[in-house]
């Protein structure tokens, strides 16, 4: 089956663990939005949800850093870190192993693809999932892009690696929904945390809108990181949904900067 | 200076119930069991967290070991801006601070 959903939203652990310290005017909205999408999802009827994420030394370490991999385990477990800390109780996530390991073989054409059958989900899926499947009953693969540990993997590939998951997708039988989830401009875990980049938060969005493909992967790390912050290396995950939906544009739905959060806070679709 | 096994033994920490038994059990065997210079031991024992930070932990690692030994957001926060005035400028990494003037 075509692809049946393509969007993005933001994953930053404040979300759900620091829920109470952001401004209601602002939080609220953007919750409901959350919610709203887990709602155009389930109303796609999806087999399995497909997040596109940028862990945080959940599972991955520089002593075997994949630039890719995806999960293609029966199920995983979150969140690693503390349950009280990010507000989130221990889950167990039905995977969809055949489906994934459908997926992978097909992707390893275009994409030097690494898999995992164990995988334990941090805030970078948690928190979405908190949102968007609150019973936690559909089916999750997750796929990582490195965006931690550098050298990273450049945002061209990002790009190429979204439309090598839509052509998987289109190819198998089942209706998958994709996610991708990551900040854009933020400077987390330092001094500097909740520091946001409003004026580039919304020209890339503007750019992913746009589905501009030249203008997406013509970001350099260098410009990232000064602009963008450390976190900001985290659109890898945003530009690859706009791979998975070439050829559509897109709308956001939500965006506030919230500074306990320490995101500038995203709901967007593609209209594929 | 290794950083690298600093970052290591933090992220099995977070993820590895066995390196939490230990943490608990037997600390110092523990730090023992990574190539670790004298001052990062003494860093990771205290804790000191603005030091971690300077040091050049990344902060996506070093914020879960802070709360692992029992620094909520703000003190956390509040220990590396400490640990800036004390110990200068991050060394290494990409944590670096900018204004450091973020929401708390």
């Amino acid at each position: 089956m075509p692809l049946v959903y393509a969007g993005i939203c933001s994953h930053a652990p404040g979300i759900t663990g620091r829920a109470e310290r952001a401004d209601p005017a602002l939080r609220d909205p953007f919750c409901q939005h959350l919610r709203d999408m887990g709602d155009e999802i389930r109303a796609e009827r999806p087999d399995a949800l497909l997040v596109v994420a940028a862990e945080h030394f959940a599972n991955f370490f520089m002593d075997n850093m994949p630039a890719y991999c995806m999960g293609m385990a029966d199920y995983y477990d979150g969140p690693i870190e503390d349950p009280q800390w990010l507000g989130i109780e221990p889950q167990r996530v039905p995977g969809a192993a055949s489906l994934a390991k459908r997926l992978i073989g097909r992707m390893m054409a275009r994409i030097d693809l690494a898999y995992a059958q164990e995988w334990k989900f941090d805030h970078g899926i948690m928190v979405p999932l908190h949102f968007l499947t609150p019973a936690y009953d559909l089916p999750v693969i997750p796929a990582n892009i490195n965006c931690q540990g550098p050298p990273l993997t450049p945002p061209a590939r990002a790009y190429e690696f979204g439309r090598a998951l839509r052509e998987a997708c289109d190819a198998v039988e089942e209706r998958i929904a994709l996610v991708g989830t990551g900040g854009i401009s933020h400077w987390p875990a330092t001094p500097d945390s909740g520091k946001i980049n409003e004026s580039w938060d919304r020209e890339f969005l503007s750019r992913w809108a746009a589905n501009d493909r030249a203008a997406l992967t013509a970001y350099s790390d260098e410009e990232t990181w000064r602009d963008g912050g450390q976190g900001g290396f985290e659109i890898r995950t945003l530009i690859a949904v706009a791979g998975a939906a070439e050829g559509a544009t897109g709308e956001i739905r939500y965006y506030a900067p919230i500074p306990i959060f320490a995101v500038g806070c995203t709901v967007g679709r593609m209209r594929i | 200076m290794s950083l690298y096994y600093v970052q290591k033994l933090l992220y099995q920490l977070n993820r590895d119930p066995h390196a939490r038994a230990r943490f608990d059990e037997n600390f110092e065997g523990l730090l023992d069991d990574f190539d670790l210079t004298e001052e990062e031991k003494a860093a990771l024992r205290a804790p000191d967290i603005g030091l971690l930070y300077v040091m050049g932990v990344n902060g996506q690692i070093l914020m879960h070991y802070a709360a692992l030994r029992g620094f909520e957001w703000d003190r956390y926060i509040q220990a590396m801006r400490d640990g800036l005035k004390l110990h200068g400028p991050v060394r290494a990494g990409l944590y670096l601070t900018t204004d450091g003037r973020g929401a708390v």
